[in-house]
């Protein structure tokens, strides 16, 4: 091969830079200096996973407390605290930066671009978050919080949580943050102005479409946590009153402030997913995602109504019939988007040639779970009903299916889809297929339950429930589930662990894929391209290929039946 | 797949699945309403569940790869999805038509029944600001939450400390086929109040007014419920319940706690006093 001239060699080979032979082993101070994009998302990756599997043992714990009724396995107090440590983690220490370590490592690559548009300042991004999920789970040997992930005031005030663990959540918000704000900044100005030659707006990867709009969200989402946040430490330290209902304060204000940030950041967790399934899909279909533009256009529509629908998380708080109408019918609207992208999904299957890998595996259940969290997501929105579901398992079925069988499902597809472009090799299948099947059976035993015991009056964030209230059956099948979800990301755990070494070697383009990333080696060298192609449509490598086999002649895939180049 | 949702709705429309698939009805008429309008967007989640499951599992395993397969190079129908984005469009805006015209029995408590409660005793009284039937005439109930307790005065006015008037913790006493409107506030945390079978919840929160109402039509009947918004380590353990008596049980219940209270406090004061004399107070 080495002997071929260079326009016959398989493509990624032609343009990807020859690297210096690597040394075996990097020094830690270089991980520690990196200003590498790719560094700095592995470490983002890394880390955060770590804080994933954390959060699932706490999980456990509950699921253990929760496996019989009145059970004295924890204490109320310990108890919690668990869910407390559980939320926060889950939301600030894995999902929202593990979509900024994919968005890291991939979005320069994507776009042509040798790194980030701000190096440093994407070092400084991963190192507060590190130390605010340092600083935050260091409460655990003193007394950790308490107030729940959404510390409602009064119950999160100095009266009613002295302890510093309250303290250690307010600083894991500011610092977790300021690290996602300074990345939201740094993924906007990459996105806006470093894309490859040709890459307009129409030809942008819907994945980075997706971080563009996460980034936006971001940045319109996180002042507002980081004012409230302030105001509960001067409130708790410094003698003010914003939320103390007996100096003039309303507990009332937290919320809106709260949900104002709470609710966008749903999307900011789920839309980097959904631009994970809008790449997966098309490549695994072997076919063009159907309606780019639709599904790249639903985003900012999502996006946009993300920010008026905060309110529907207080619906059983005192305020006018018509406020609450109004938050109903902006929850429905935002339904619309989200239907159109899952429908868009279904069609790029439809008449495809269906490769069934594991990420494809990932995709396609995260489609399938996600959609019953949608339908579950119209139930709450609809008021009345609300007050009868509001805080009660129903919720949090509702919440784990969108955000564990959404995000968690799109964050293991991407994972298995950019495995082999991260470490050069490849995951194990069967192993991959087990883990998946493990992790969707398990997820759907745990959660579908749940709604059956919110509808049978059984409250979130009870540490016990009475023997004889038809409750204990629901939660013994969820403790089971628990533990075979457990079982599910364990084997993924392990497929990570075994291939990084031993799994067969990737090379640059292993699923014939339609982006600029597989254009070059695996893992890709420091500055990522020597070449950047110009991009003519929204998938480039397609293009490419295309293009190679017309000139050597040689057929790498099987040819499509009316060349789509210029999409 | 529509005989699939008749059978469906057939099975679901027995009362034997509340607290399964549907909420917790029977105690009061806003509750039964709610679980209507719940079961009535069962039935279309069903349908558009069924038909989006079934669409992905059919591409899943009919257009798997074999040989011989191209895939077809579709990028996309306008048609086809602007068609997709008006019915889901259509569909919530039946959903949202719908809630409307059920939200008036849901929120606007009816009168009481003519063996509910009469005018006696002070206890029905008229306020603008609280949910009130058409004939205005409702029993109103304060409902007080505080670590870890419900504590429920009679015959109140809600506005301020109110003395010389029944209350009883954690189990309410009602009269059946009467309106009971709530004025529901906390002293500390925010509480949500909440009895399954006799409807919605409302938070109770420090600083704030709530309101809810419920009509019970079966004396005899005690319906249990719990604090369900997180309020501190003995969340679980914020019980609540509703005991629902004739009118008649009604009145001398609230004569014969106002007889215990004042025994209670006639006790306490001899003691007080006892303590104060020997110096220990």
């Amino acid at each position: 091969m080495a002997t071929t001239a260079p326009a016959l060699r398989p493509v990624p080979q032609v343009i990807a830079h020859e690297v210096a032979a690597r040394p075996r082993r990097t020094r830690w101070t270089e991980w520690i200096a990196t200003t590498d994009h790719k560094r700095i998302g592995i470490l983002y990756m890394v880390t955060t996973f770590a804080f994933f599997l954390i959060g699932g043992v706490e999980a456990l714990l509950i699921r253990l407390q929760l496996g019989e009724p009145n059970n004295n396995f924890l204490t109320p107090e310990h108890y919690n605290e668990l869910f407390t440590l559980h939320g926060t983690t889950m939301i600030f220490l894995f999902v929202v930066p593990m979509m900024a370590g994919l968005a890291n490592y991939f979005v320069p690559l994507m776009i042509g671009a040798r790194d980030m548009a701000f190096p440093r300042l994407n070092a400084m991004s991963y190192w507060l978050l590190l130390f605010g999920g340092l600083v935050f789970y260091s409460s655990v040997f003193w007394q950790p919080p308490e107030a729940g992930w959404f510390s409602y005031t009064p119950l999160s005030s100095i009266l009613y949580s002295p302890s510093g663990g309250q303290d250690a959540w307010i600083y894991l918000v500011h610092l977790t943050g300021i690290s996602s704000l300074l990345g939201a900044i740094n993924f906007y100005a990459t996105i806006v102005n470093m894309r490859a030659p040709g890459m307009s707006w129409g030809r942008l990867p819907l994945f980075v479409w997706a971080i563009l709009i996460y980034a936006l969200l971001l940045i319109l989402a996180l002042p507002v946590i980081a004012a409230a946040v302030t105001m509960l430490l001067t409130d708790r330290h410094f003698g003010t009153h914003f939320f103390d209902p007996t100096q003039g304060g309303s507990p009332l204000l937290w919320q809106h402030l709260f949900w104002f940030f709470g609710h966008p950041e749903v999307y900011i967790m789920i839309l980097p997913g959904f631009g994970i399934i809008s790449e997966i899909l098309p490549v695994f279909a072997r076919k063009p995602i159907f309606g780019y533009k639709a599904i790249a256009a639903s985003t900012v529509v999502i996006a946009f109504l993300a920010a008026l629908v905060w309110a529907h998380h207080m619906f059983t708080t005192p305020v006018p019939t018509v406020v609450l109408g109004f938050f109903m019918l902006s929850s429905f609207l935002i339904a619309v988007p989200t239907g159109v992208k899952i429908f868009n999904w279904i069609a790029t299957l439809w008449r495809g040639s269906l490769v069934m890998a594991t990420p494809l595996y990932f995709a396609v259940g995260f489609i399938s779970v996600f959609v019953v969290g949608g339908i579950t997501g119209i139930f709450l929105a609809v008021f009345p009903v609300d007050w009868q579901l509001n805080d009660t398992y129903f919720v949090v079925a509702h919440f784990h299916y969108v955000l564990m069988g959404g995000a968690v499902f799109t964050i293991f597809a991407g994972l298995y889809y950019w495995f082999p472009k991260i470490t050069g090799r490849m995951l194990s299948e069967p192993l991959g297929k087990a883990s998946f099947w493990f992790m969707f059976v398990g997820f759907n035993v745990t959660f579908l339950v749940q709604h059956a015991a919110g509808l049978s009056g059984m409250p979130r964030r009870v540490y016990q429930y009475p023997a004889h209230a038809g409750l204990t059956v629901y939660n013994q099948i969820s403790t089971v589930g628990a533990f075979i979800l457990g079982i599910g990301i364990l084997l993924s755990v392990v497929n990570f662990a075994r291939s990084v070494k031993r799994g067969a070697l990737a090379g640059p383009d292993p699923w014939k894929a339609n982006t600029l990333e597989w254009f070059t080696t695996s893992p890709p060298p420091v500055n990522n391209f020597d070449v950047v192609p110009r991009v003519r449509s929204v998938e480039p490598m397609k293009d490419i290929r295309r293009q190679v086999e017309r000139q050597s002649g040689i057929e790498h895939d099987a040819p499509a039946p009316r060349p789509t180049v210029n999409a | 797949m529509l005989a699939l949702a008749t059978a469906l709705s057939l099975v679901l429309a027995s009362s034997a699945f509340a607290g399964f698939i549907t909420p917790e009805s029977g105690g009061s008429p806003n509750a039964d309403q709610i679980s209507s309008l719940y079961k009535i967007i069962l039935y279309i989640a069903i349908v558009v569940f069924v038909v989006v499951e079934g669409a992905l599992l059919y591409s899943v395993f009919r257009f798997r790869a074999r040989k011989g397969r191209v895939a077809a190079q579709i990028h996309g129908n306008t048609r086809l999805e602007v068609a997709w984005t008006v019915a889901a469009a259509l569909i919530l805006v039946v959903l949202a038509t719908i809630t409307f015209v059920k939200l008036g029995p849901i929120k606007n408590p009816p009168n009481s029944d003519a063996n509910g409660l009469t005018a006696d005793d002070g206890v029905l009284t008229a306020s603008a600001s609280l949910p009130t039937p058409p004939n205005g005439r409702k029993l109103t109930i304060c409902v007080t939450g505080r670590q870890y307790i419900w504590r429920y005065t009679y015959g109140s006015t809600c506005q301020g400390n109110a003395f010389g008037v029944p209350y009883s913790y954690q189990e309410m006493v009602v009269p059946a086929n009467t309106t009971v409107v709530l004025d529901v506030e906390a002293t500390d945390v925010i509480h949500s109040w909440w009895i399954p079978p006799l409807g919605g919840k409302v938070q109770a929160i420090p600083g704030y007014k709530n309101y809810t109402w419920f009509k019970a039509p079966t004396p005899g009947k005690l319906y249990k419920g719990q604090c369900a918004e997180l309020c501190g380590r003995n969340h679980a353990d914020m019980t609540a319940q509703v005991r629902v008596v004739t009118p008649d049980q009604y009145t001398a219940w609230l004569a014969a706690q106002k007889r215990r209270i004042a025994a209670a406090n006639a006790q306490a004061l001899a003691l007080k006093k006892q303590l104060t004399q020997f110096g220990d107070l």
